[in-house]
This record gives structure tokens, sequence and C-alpha cells, in this order.
């Protein structure tokens, strides 16, 4: 096993290139867990640590848009201005882990691992991210959903690494909620992002954790764009119902997949509501 | 850097020579096996319970999620390391006096949290104490204890 500490970008896709079998490597908090348990055995690392251009964000209120570096971590998210231009991410990275899995883990590092629990992902799908990839003297830009494919699994190609995020900044509230056995600490059972957008009242929902990929409750969201009525209590809970018929929830060790659904249900009329009593 | 290759890490001010491991060690085993520092505790290896909790670069990490070959630039923390001549830091001697340890295994993960609260902020609410240890586990005695002596360090530092 070999472990390379790159400087730039265009170094580590170079060492991306020429390893094929090569793992990237950036907070560690999901990798380490699979060497620590032998589920992994790793025979070259590309350690992100040292490449300081992947860990700077930038706010541009011209074009409203944020980029957030893949090497940015989920504290620095939450305590940052990234925290004030999209408040639901910092809150999804306010529910990772605890404060020492949150100075290492890292928004790039979510991505990588792609899990169907990562907390960020579900914001990124409701703000429909574009992410943004090097490889060997090129970059490419790809949509979150097209970006996650399946469970633990990502369109990168062989020589690729994710540089960051590119995400709008959008008028209207936006919140992020996740069902866990305890507050601190704990992989999600169930999670949503639901983001409003204040010109033409529209909302964007997306699922986190109730099936393979995260799930953008489309349907549930054109519902609501059809709704002339003021909102009321009857209009969130029904939204929310709406919202768990789009889940794929599975039975696993963590929950049941009625559980799941229910969950569901309860978090996205809970967001609604708190969309609209500001 | 490959096989058996030697590194060297910076902990607690010294350098340290890193000989014949294997590459994929987390920093946690690097510190205990290798370089004679047990003072983080390794239970979980999966970063739940925070007994491993160290300071790297300014910040507290679990040491088992540290890939220790990577963090050869890192400036490194054990709690061995909290004080420069090695004495009791006010944190530890507050546990001593308030009965905060009972079996001590999350003991040195708890100080090492502490520490890097209340360098970031030396006034936190009991609410933000509880959010600064929500990862640092304790099954023996129920936080009380813990709470107390850090409300005591934090009323005697700024006395």
């Amino acid at each position: 096993m070999s472990v390379y500490t790159p400087q730039t970008i265009e170094e580590a896709v170079e060492l991306l290139a020429t390893h094929p079998d090569a793992m990237l490597l950036s907070g560690g908090t999901d990798f380490m867990v699979e060497v620590n348990f032998n589920h992994r055995k790793p025979t070259e690392v590309v350690s992100t640590k040292a490449i300081n251009e992947l860990k700077v964000w930038d706010v541009d209120h011209s074009s409203h848009t944020v980029f957030i570096g893949a090497g940015v971590t989920y504290s620095t998210i939450e305590a940052t201005e990234i925290a004030e231009v999209v408040p639901a991410l910092a809150e999804a990275s306010r529910t990772v882990g605890s404060p020492q899995i949150r100075a290492a883990g890292t928004l790039g590092g979510n991505l990588g691992t792609c899990s169907p629990a990562g907390d960020t992902l579900p914001v990124l799908a409701a703000l429909e991210a574009r992410i943004v990839i090097a490889s060997p003297g090129s970059h490419r830009e790809v949509a979150f959903a097209d970006f996650m494919v399946g469970a633990k699994k990502n369109s990168l190609r062989s020589g690729e690494m994710v540089v960051g995020v590119s995400l709008p900044i959008v008028r209207g509230w936006q919140g992020y909620a996740k069902v866990g056995v305890r507050n601190a600490m704990v992989i999600s059972i169930a999670s949503a992002c639901l983001v409003r957008d204040d010109v033409d009242d529209s909302v964007k929902v997306a699922l986190g954790s109730v099936g393979p990929t995260i799930i953008r409750a489309h349907d549930a969201e054109a519902w609501w764009k059809d709704q002339t009525v003021p909102r009321s209590k009857e209009m969130f809970a029904e939204f929310g119902a709406r919202c768990a018929l789009e889940a794929k929830p599975i039975t696993d060790h963590r929950s049941t997949a009625d559980y799941r659904r229910h969950a569901v249900k309860v978090l996205c009329a809970r967001l609604a509501a708190r969309s609209s009593s500001r | 850097m490959s096989e058996n290759q030697i590194y060297t890490l910076t902990i607690n001010g010294a350098e340290r020579e890193v000989r014949d491991s294997w590459v994929g060690e987390s920093l946690l085993y690097v510190l205990r096996e290798r370089l004679g520092l047990p003072g983080a505790k390794g239970a979980c290896e999966q970063g739940e319970c925070g007994s491993c909790t160290v300071m790297v670069d300014g910040s507290a990490v679990c040491s088992c999620l540290v890939l220790a070959a990577s963090a050869v630039s890192s400036d490194i923390v054990t709690v061995e390391g909290l004080s420069p001549d090695g004495s009791l830091t006010d944190v530890q001697e507050s546990f001593i006096q308030h009965g905060a340890v009972q079996c001590g295994f999350c003991t040195p993960g708890l100080i090492v949290a502490i520490h890097n609260l209340l360098d970031e902020n030396p006034s936190p609410s009991e609410l933000q104490v509880k959010e600064a240890i929500s990862g640092n586990i304790c099954r023996c005695t129920g936080y009380g204890r813990i709470f107390a002596a850090v409300q005591d360090v934090i009323a005697t530092r700024s006395a």
C-alpha cells in the first residue's frame, strides 16, 4: 500500500489516472472505518489533505451562486457565510456525527461515498447542485441527479475526482430534517430537504435514506404548485402523504420500510409547515 | 510512500519517526502501538465513541479515522501533550476534584475535547458544553460530574 499526498488538483488527478486502483481519501470518516474493519484493503491511496485549493468556497451574489470546494468540512459549512446562503446545507451538516466527525468529514467525501444516508445529499438534490469534476487536463460538470446513480455508486469515471459543488442561492425558506434513534451521532433512518422558491412559490423536495439514491418527490412538488387554496395544516399533511408515496424504502438493520415511509410523511409535512410559518 | 517506508509525524511538538508499519494503519494505532503514546484509547474504531480524540491542526478529531501516513504534515497533539511540562492541566485537575472519572476509559478523549472547546469558546453555555462532548461516550458517570468539572474550569479561568 502506498499513500500519496499531492498538493494540487492536477497532481491528484494525474496520480488517479496513472494508478487506476488508487482510492481517493478525503476526511477519512467513511474510508477509515472500512479499513479498520478489514472491509477494504486499499493498495494505493491518494489523500486530498494537502490540496488547499479544495478547501475554498466562494459566494457570488451577482450570479446568485455559491461554489463549495470538495475539501470543505461540515464544521466549516456550519460556521461560515455558507450557512447564511444555503442554510439547509448547514442544517444537514450540523446533523452529521459529532464535532470530531464534522471537523474531519467533507462535502466531497459525502459525494464520494454517495450513501443514500449521506446527510448533505438531499440538500444537493433539492437545490439541483452541479457537481464539478476534474480529470487530467479537463473539467466537467454534472447535475446531482446524474451524479448519484445508486446506493454508494456515483458516475465518476476512472481518473476523475470531485473538485466541488456549485449551488444556486435561492430566495425563500429552506430546511433539512431527519429521523434517527437519537439526536447526536446518528445515521439517518429517513431524511428530507425542502427548498421553497419565493419567486414562483414552488417547492423542491428531496428524500434521503428511503431508496437507493436520493429521491426527488416530483409529483408532490407538482401537486403543491397546482394548489390555489391558502396554505393550511391539511395541505401540509396531504403534501407529506404525497411525498411518502414517492419514497422507495427498504427494511434493514436500521429501520423498517413502513416506519421509513411514515417518517417521510411526517418530515415533509413538518418542513412544509415550517416553510410557511415565516 | 510505499509499504514499510519510514515516515515522520509531528506529535506534541516533537518529530516522531514511524518505522515498520503498514501504511494503512490509523493514527490511533500508530500512537499506541508504534510510538508508546497510549493516552488516546481505542474502542469502537469507527468514530462513534470519541475515546481516541486527539487534536490535528487545531481541531479535535477521532484518531482512529485518521490515516497516519496521510498526517505527515499535520500538527498532532495528544492528551500527553496538553501541558508542555507533562503536568496536569486545569481540566484534568478539575476532573479529579469533581470525581468525574469512574472507569477512566473515556477520560482522555473527553479531556482533549473539552480543551478544544475552551480554546475556541472560553465561556460556553451548558448546551454548548453538551454538544461539544456529544461525540464522547461515557457509560459510567452519567455526565453530571463531568459537566460540574467543566463548569468549574470555566468559572476559574474567567475569574
